[in-house]
């Protein structure tokens, strides 16, 4: 961080409900992780939105180039056979 | 013995009072999430003024609801300790006042929540859960700024020194309260280890002793009040 007065930015995953996955929800500004939590608390989950937060620097996410995306997501477009759409799913399943 | 309406109305103007100088904060916390974090912990405040002052109307069965308690009524007649009523200052000043407040919810509330008055009970059972957060916020806040740069030290320590006699007044008994004295032993229980890890002193004990929770204000509740009430005052019966 060049800026000290600054605070660092965190990406802020929520977990809505037991058993689903934490998902991606916003980012936010903190001193450290454990203020990151509490202010993620306020930010994001003050309608209930959620049972469990992670937070993670934003500065550690490695993210794929956009520049590349022609090689690097348009080839599966066409690759319908990838895809198990031909299964039918039985009731009982959620979440899939 | 039968709740009085005097002690819960206390409780209502309590959470109200500090509810409102943090809502003073909108938009002038010193980071957009510190912001709507007060912005939280204000409406849980007014949240639970409104289940105590309405609870509080009920037993004073005189037909005055929540929001005449709240909206019309004079200073003299609100019965917050002078604590909650002192303006703002820096965010040294609030944080440390709400560290202080939040750890008297906590233990107030958590005896009340063993009430024989069931209503009492119920309103401190869901209070004080937002009570413990809150506390959980000054708290690290408070340690944060004491022990933090040379600056926020002196400003934490500067409004410790101002603030702590005023926390005389939520320990007096009085008839209307004759156990508050109880509570001072786990309050400080809380308080000082997080004043120990901010690095802050307690100040020496003095005589004084407010009186806001007797109606006797100091001259900031006015100021607050006309500024609360404006709107209702100006319409009144207005719904919205």
């Amino acid at each position: 961080m060049t800026n000290q007065r600054e605070w660092p930015l965190w990406e802020v995953f929520i977990r809505s409900k037991q058993g689903l996955d934490h998902k991606h929800c916003g980012s936010l500004h903190a001193p450290d992780a454990a203020m990151a939590i509490k202010l993620a608390r306020d930010v994001y989950t003050r309608r209930n939105e959620g049972v469990s937060i992670w937070v993670v620097p934003s500065a550690a996410i490695s993210a794929s180039d956009p520049d590349q995306r022609e090689s690097f997501v348009e080839p599966m477009a066409d690759k319908i056979y990838r895809h198990p759409t031909f299964y039918e799913l039985p009731d009982e399943l959620k979440h899939m | 013995m039968a709740t009085k309406p005097e002690f819960v109305l206390r409780l209502g103007d309590n959470a109200l009072v500090l509810g409102q100088r943090l809502a003073e904060w909108l938009g002038h916390g010193p980071a957009l999430e510190e912001d709507i974090a007060l912005a939280n912990v204000s409406l849980d405040l007014i949240g639970q003024a409104r289940l105590w002052l309405g609870y509080a109307g009920r037993l004073e069965g005189q037909g005055r609801d929540e929001d005449r308690l709240a909206m019309l009524r004079a200073q003299h007649e609100f019965r917050n300790c002078t604590l909650v009523e002192l303006p703002n200052g820096d965010y040294a000043f609030a944080t440390v006042r709400r560290m202080l407040f939040d750890a008297y919810q906590r233990v107030l509330l958590a005896r009340l929540a063993q009430a024989p008055d069931a209503e009492v009970a119920a309103i401190a059972g869901k209070s004080r859960k937002e009570a413990d957060y809150h506390w959980r916020h000054s708290a690290d806040w408070t340690v944060r700024l004491g022990d933090g740069t040379e600056e926020s030290h002196r400003r934490a320590q500067a409004a410790l020194d101002q603030l702590w006699d005023y926390t005389r007044e939520l320990f007096a008994p009085d008839e209307v309260d004759p156990d508050a004295a109880g509570l001072r032993e786990p309050w400080l229980a809380l308080v000082e280890p997080v004043l120990d890890e901010a690095t802050l002193a307690v100040p020496a004990p003095s005589r004084f002793l407010s009186t806001g929770k007797r109606g006797v204000h100091s001259e900031h509740l006015g100021h607050l009040l006309a500024e609360m009430q404006i709107l209702a005052r100006s319409h009144p019966g207005a719904q919205w």
